[in-house]
């Protein structure tokens, strides 16, 4: 799978967050580094199409998806704060975007399993939302959006608010489980980007330098 | 463990009894004691079904419409930030401060005449008066639902409308509930408006209980029905607060608000502001507009014999409004002055008590709001008819019934600013040398002081509009703002009609001027 993101600009009021920003993916997991407040979240949803650019387009091998919306571009994401559904348990959870396609149910739990065995949280199907732990609702979150197998999975600071073991372990554990995945994951942390990643950018030198 | 020691900072023990021993005698005398009267002479109930069908049609139909009416202010000033968003909320809130015989009048002199005694003249102004509800209770959800949480639906798959139905619905639901178990309950003892807008020709169950009462001299039948009524309405009250507790999900979370991004939400925000903004404006305006009008002309001669009443007498029969206005002003005086007190004795007592004597005293302290303003009229009026406590013609009594229903504003006011107090901040001044009563004063009692005019505020107001209770605690020659309004209204002519309007733009304007004064931005430091 190949993501092509070309001279995204995204203007909040007056203030210019992204200014001409090009990124290509090319089946493979790209951390993208930049202090807080630099715009990497805004990337991630204009890729996503949360934010619709100022200018700029996002290709998926080769297509124009810039005027598709996010729930038909299938870009699967990870948020910040893992932004589970608190009306629902873990398995609804991970099962959500199955549903949202019409899956039947039987196959829908079958994968649901397979997805929270993935994780590491096998048998978790029944448990409310909100008795969760830090690490687990961030398993969670990584299962729901791995559900329903998206082309490319984007990863908003995933590990943000975890304690420095559970961070280092599970940094680990995401590098083995998104081997094959095309995806970007933004963080702040260097060394958390070189253990998940296999390639390193910095979001100032995706920026368009004038000539 | 040992036996719990009260901390050597702590009031002594005798001080919470000592503070909630009035409020909560207040409460036994003048709410207690009725209702217990009640229960004892309510004859046979003998209800008119159609009656009981109508109150509940009206109440349902005024119920679904709000929740419509009030979804789009309620998504617009939850979700986004904007230049006149507290405005656009304040005239939101406005209608539901207002008397119910001002939001009638408005009603009957905004509509054409074929819609007056109509059920969509009541729906309509019950939708009017009840919007906040919805706009508070909604939106207060709506508000915290996490742009990002949305965002994640949108991720998966869901298209905008499967979002709505999956995710946010789900979420909103129990603000939605609890909106609509409000709106229902506020519909179903409407009084002031329904007798103004339904007319004789559409009683519902509160009407009824005044006719019985005061035309028809059947006080036990009357007495029976507000106690059926009261036991249906405290059961639903019961059952929803539970389902209530059950439903609710906490989402950590501030308000999630931000400025609009597309031209599609511009649009829609402005679009809703504006129709929300005519729609609260209209009756208001109207209202204003009619009481310069006699007879289709424009006239000041509403207005002329408001403050003349000597060129009045032979015209508005025993009817005079400036007296009026003196009594309603004298009423709430002394109903803000009552509850004021109460509720801050009352407050203390809470937030100092034991848990249990605490639960207890807030608990009595709101029951007076969950009972329809009707019944405690009633059960104040069969309760003090034979002496020594034959206190019908006592001028007080209508401040007392007044401050009845204001007290739990009050409380709900105070009680939250006494409580967030932290300990600690009494423990500092005590050991600063304030010993512990004078810690309170300092630390505690001195930070209730702006709620405490809010409370004032919102007492007068209540004071001044009152109007279900007043109907039987008021005496011939002391008829308060809102009784002469439904007098003048209730008569034929053109004249006394565009008096009601003029007394009820007065009513409008002393009412608004004490919200907008209490609602000065607090500058206390959290």
């Amino acid at each position: 799978m190949r993501l092509v993101a070309r001279d995204i600009t995204v203007r909040f009021g007056t203030t210019t967050v992204l200014d001409r920003v090009s990124l290509t993916l090319d089946s493979e997991m790209v951390g993208l580094l930049g202090p807080s407040g630099s715009g990497k979240s805004t990337l991630l949803k204009a890729i996503a199409g949360l934010v619709v650019p100022d200018a700029g387009s996002v290709f998926l091998d080769g297509s124009d998806v810039s005027l598709v919306p996010p729930h038909r571009r299938g870009i699967g994401m990870v948020f910040q704060n893992q932004q589970l559904f608190p009306h629902l348990d873990v398995g609804e959870n991970v099962a959500f975007g199955l549903r949202m396609r019409g899956q039947r149910k039987a196959d829908m739990s079958d994968r649901v399993s397979e997805m929270l065995h993935l994780v590491g949280l096998a048998g978790f199907e029944r448990r409310r939302v909100g008795d969760l732990s830090g690490g687990e609702a961030t398993r969670v979150a990584l299962a729901r959006a791995l559900a329903p197998s998206p082309s490319v999975l984007l990863l908003d600071e995933p590990l943000a608010g975890l304690d420095r073991d559970l961070h280092d372990r599970l940094a680990g554990e995401l590098h083995s489980m998104l081997a094959h995945t095309t995806g970007l994951l933004v963080t702040h942390d260097r060394a958390e980007a070189a253990t998940i990643a296999s390639r390193v950018v910095s979001l100032a030198d995706l920026a368009h330098s004038a000539p | 463990m040992g036996r719990h020691r009260p901390s050597l900072t702590a009031l002594p023990r005798w001080a919470p009894p000592a503070l909630g021993a009035l409020p909560a005698a207040w409460l036994a005398v003048f709410f207690a004691w009725p209702v217990a009267t009640m229960a004892l002479r309510a004859g046979t109930p003998s209800v008119d079904l159609g009656i009981v069908r109508f109150t509940l049609l009206q109440a349902t139909a005024s119920t679904a419409a709000t929740l419509v009416a009030g979804m789009a202010p309620a998504y617009v000033l939850a979700r986004f930030d904007f230049r006149g968003r507290r405005l656009a909320l304040a005239m939101v809130t406005v209608p539901f401060m207002l008397p119910t015989v001002v939001v009638g009048a408005a009603f009957i002199a905004l509509l054409p005449e074929h819609l007056h005694r109509t059920t969509a003249a009541i729906v309509m102004a019950h939708v009017f008066f009840n919007m906040a509800v919805v706009v508070r209770l909604v939106g207060s959800m709506w508000s915290v639902i996490p742009h990002e949480l949305t965002g994640a639906a949108r991720t998966l798959g869901a298209a905008p409308l499967q979002v709505a139905r999956h995710v946010v619905l789900p979420l909103l639901r129990p603000g939605i509930v609890a909106a609509a178990i409000v709106v229902f309950l506020f519909s179903v003892t409407s009084y002031g408006t329904v007798l103004l807008l339904g007319g004789p020709a559409r009683p519902t169950v509160e009407i009824e209980i005044v006719r019985l009462a005061t035309q028809l001299g059947a006080v036990e039948r009357a007495v029976a029905l507000s106690v059926v009524q009261l036991v249906v309405l405290g059961v639903v009250a019961v059952i929803a607060a539970r389902a209530q507790r059950m439903a609710s999900r906490a989402i950590a979370a501030a308000p999630q608000r931000r400025a609009p991004r597309t031209r599609r939400e511009r649009t829609l925000i402005a679009c809703t502001a504006l129709l929300t903004a005519a729609a609260v404006a209209a009756p208001m305006l109207a209202l204003v507009a009619q009481s310069f009008r006699v007879g289709g002309r424009p006239s000041l001669e509403a207005w002329r014999r408001l403050v003349d009443p000597v060129a009045d007498r032979s015209a508005s029969l025993g009817i005079d409004p400036l007296a009026s206005m003196l009594a309603s002003m004298r009423t709430a005086a002394v109903a803000t002055i009552l509850s004021v007190t109460l509720g801050l004795l009352g407050s203390l007592a809470i937030a100092a008590g034991r848990r249990r004597v605490a639960a207890a005293l807030d608990t009595g302290l709101m029951l007076p709001l969950g009972t329809s303003a009707v019944t405690v009229g009633l059960g104040m009026l069969i309760t003090f008819d034979s002496a020594p406590y034959d206190w019908r013609s006592e001028w007080w009594l209508v401040a007392v019934g007044h401050a009845l229903i204001a007290v739990p504003f009050v409380v709900r006011a105070a009680l939250p600013v006494i409580r967030a107090v932290p300990a600690d901040h009494v423990a500092a001044a005590c050991m600063l040398g304030a010993s512990p009563w004078r810690a309170w004063r300092e630390v505690i009692v001195r930070r209730a002081g702006r709620p405490l005019l809010v409370g004032a505020g919102l007492s007068a107001a209540i004071s001044l509009g009152e109007f279900g209770a007043t109907t039987f605690l008021t005496r011939a020659g002391r008829e308060t703002m809102p009784i002469a309004v439904s007098r003048l209204l209730a008569r034929a002519g053109d004249i006394p009609r565009a008096q009601g309007f003029a007394l009820a733009t007065v009513l409008l304007v002393i009412t608004a001027v004490i919200i907008a004064a209490t609602d000065l931005p607090d500058r206390t430091p959290q």
